[in-house]
């Protein structure tokens, strides 16, 4: 169903050109010009911030696109049914929230 | 540098008349420059406007208080409340009035060496159905009597000038500059 | 080849030949035919652009900042109160080193309500880490746009460039203009091409939280690329003139040699200025002036060697920093502090709301200097 949305592919692109790898900076001379990151932001996995993680029922999910709409990082793939990158979802209980069958259930993050 | 003011009322089109006189001297090869009085202007109201025509670079970015040419578009002006259009005017300088009197007719010509030149460009502007016949705009008119007073620009620039500011009815503009050029008195 | 046009319009056009490609701004008297001509332009096909229309000053330079950031060579124009409105995104634009141009018409600040020239806007400005170009004329408005960007975007600069011209005295003056071919344009001014830029193939955080760790160097790496930019304005202002015959600089001094009196200003007075100084050496008066053309980066080195032998130096203010004297005014004393020079100095303030500075009021500011305590500031025409 979510196919025929037609909702853009937001895989992250296999081909990025910058190193994946996170850079300190010690002195002025290796300061880029602006604040930016110097490296893929890819590098900084943010799963580490969740304590649960979000669980989607194939089952139970009608593709209606809300999780991914509403995805806030985005952590959510649009796909049928939708995928969640647990490298990055923070956990933040949103896709939960919103939607509408409650296809989408918390599960404690064990240590 | 000569230095040309233009006087007139808003809607009357002074602002227009002092830019074609200032890009018909460009035609000839001059250095210019064309400005209106930095105003809230108001249909009616008196307004002004100002060129300069050099052959050198024009640093001077100022008002005109000293002007070698007086223009008046519109006779009510002489002698209006508040309006001072001899002001600063140089001596043997010259004023073109849009008027259908005689130069002699204004008790300042021939003094200080001023020499008054008259045309009757609202006339000549409704034959060319300029504007409206209540409300005629006389600006590109008088840009050809200025030309052919002060010899400052060919009347081919002026024309040349008047096709490539004027949106529209650039033929009967041009017509009617002609005719001030060749019977301004 | 040479044309007739007002300053708005030579603005609209030096943003044409600099070949932008996105332009977002919102209308302002007396800056509005610079926005109306752009649109033209844009519709008519002239220029290949996006022109975006917005809600706000805030939001052109918002927008200016998203398309630039994604590698997009922008243009904004502006005055006044929105410029003012614009000052938290300057700020930004500034510190994420992207090279925006943006034309200012010098317009003063209300209330009272006044769309009349004056500085007050663009100076009030001056620590957002914008460069700041004042044009003496509308060539130097067209010229100094295409010079902006190369000096912008040269890779050890990446500031923001704003090129301020005066309300009315050249916004609504028509000069005449000599415009320079697009391919010749080109060659002085390559396609831009920046280092970091969003891009979904690379994609990198811009503009993110940053620490006292990394904040300070940063600040640091501006006033580096300030020092480099004074380099380069000079160095870019002689390239200029070497191909199109009309060269730049920071200041520019006229007659100041055997000067006794310096007069030192900005914008359309430096015009009036040297017309006055020609018309003062006739009555035996030795004055000269100095030019002020770029305020930030400021070129203090130049002022020094341009004023080091003068008597006296009147600075020329059509700005006011409330509470203490001309801005001008304070930078010049400054620089010669510095260099040890302990000349008479003389801060005039004219021409606010844009009141005329004519040669004669120039030539009453010189006579003030002359019978007046010298390092002390004047209000020149205050009716009393």
């Amino acid at each position: 169903m979510l196919l025929q949305l037609k909702l853009p592919s937001i895989r992250l692109n296999k081909e990025i050109s910058v190193e994946e790898k996170k850079i300190e900076l010690n002195k002025v001379d290796e300061f880029p010009p602006m604040p930016v990151s110097l490296g893929s932001m890819r590098v900084n996995k943010t799963s580490s911030w969740r304590n649960f993680r979000p669980i989607i029922d194939g089952e139970k999910c009608i593709g209606c696109g809300i999780c991914w709409k509403f995805c806030p990082e985005p952590a959510i793939f649009p796909t049928n049914p939708p995928e969640v990158d647990y490298d990055y979802c923070k956990g933040c209980g949103i896709c939960i929230a919103n939607c509408p069958v409650d296809a989408i259930t918390r599960q404690d993050e064990t240590k | 540098m000569i230095e040309i003011r233009l006087h007139g009322r808003g809607g009357q089109g002074a602002v227009k008349a002092a830019e074609i006189l200032a890009r018909a001297a460009f035609y000839d090869g001059k250095v210019v420059q064309s400005f209106p009085f930095f105003g809230v202007e108001r249909r009616g109201a008196p307004v002004q406007a100002f060129t300069r025509i050099s052959d050198d670079v024009i640093r001077i970015h100022s008002y005109i208080y000293e002007p070698d040419v007086l223009v008046v578009l519109d006779p009510t002006l002489i002698g209006a409340e508040g309006v001072n259009i001899l002001d600063g005017l140089q001596e043997n300088g010259k004023v073109v009035i849009n008027s259908s009197k005689k130069p002699e007719d204004f008790d300042f010509h021939g003094k200080n060496g001023i020499k008054v030149f008259t045309v009757d460009a609202t006339k000549i502007a409704i034959e060319h159905k300029l504007g409206s016949a209540s409300a005629p705009i006389v600006n590109t008119a008088i840009v050809g009597a200025i030309a052919k007073v002060t010899g400052l620009v060919t009347i081919g620039s002026v024309k040349k000038a008047i096709f490539d500011t004027i949106p529209r009815y650039q033929e009967k503009n041009a017509a009617a500059a002609e005719a001030t050029f060749n019977q301004v008195k | 080849m040479k044309t007739v046009m007002n300053g708005d319009f030579a603005a609209s056009y030096g943003a044409m030949t600099s070949d932008v490609k996105f332009v977002a701004a919102y209308p302002i008297t007396p800056q509005t035919l610079i926005v109306e001509k752009l649109s033209e332009l844009v519709a008519d096909g002239e220029l290949d652009a996006s022109f975006v229309k917005v809600e706000s000053e805030h939001s052109a330079m918002a927008a200016c900042i998203g398309a630039q950031a994604a590698g997009i060579r922008t243009f904004t124009a502006t005055s006044s109160q929105g410029l003012l409105l614009m000052c938290e995104v300057l700020h930004w634009a500034a510190r994420a080193r992207l090279p925006i141009v943006l034309a200012n018409v010098n317009r003063a600040v209300a209330p009272g309500w006044s769309i009349w020239a004056d500085a007050q806007d663009s100076i009030s400005q001056r620590d957002t880490g914008w460069m700041q170009v004042y044009a003496e004329n509308n060539q130097d408005v067209y010229d100094s746009i295409l010079m902006a960007y190369k000096i912008a975007e040269d890779n050890d600069v990446l500031l923001p460039m704003m090129v301020n011209l005066d309300a009315f005295f050249l916004s609504h003056t028509s000069e005449v203009v000599d415009l320079i071919d697009n391919d010749k344009a080109k060659e002085f001014l390559p396609a831009y091409d920046p280092e970091y830029k969003l891009d979904p193939k690379n994609p990198r955080a811009f503009g993110a939280l940053t620490s006292p760790e990394h904040y300070f160097e940063f600040t640091y790496k501006m006033f580096e690329a300030m020092e480099v930019a004074k380099k380069k304005i000079t160095q870019v202002g002689k390239e200029f003139g070497d191909i199109f015959g009309r060269y730049y600089d920071m200041t520019e001094s006229y007659k100041i040699d055997d000067a006794e009196t310096v007069l030192v200003t900005f914008g359309t007075i430096a015009g009036t200025a040297k017309e006055s100084v020609d018309r003062l050496r006739k009555e035996g008066k030795k004055v000269g002036n100095l030019k002020i053309r770029v305020f930030r980066p400021f070129p203090a080195e130049q002022i020094i060697d341009a004023l080091k032998n003068a008597k006296r130096v009147v600075v020329i203010d059509r700005d006011y920093s409330y509470g203490n004297e001309g801005a001008f005014y304070t930078e010049i004393k400054g620089a010669l502090y510095d260099a040890n020079l302990r000349i008479d100095t003389y801060g005039m303030i004219a021409g606010l709301g844009g009141r005329d500075v004519s040669t004669t009021v120039i030539k009453e500011i010189v006579e003030k200097a002359e019978t007046s305590e010298p390092n002390k500031t004047y209000f020149i025409g205050v009716k009393k």
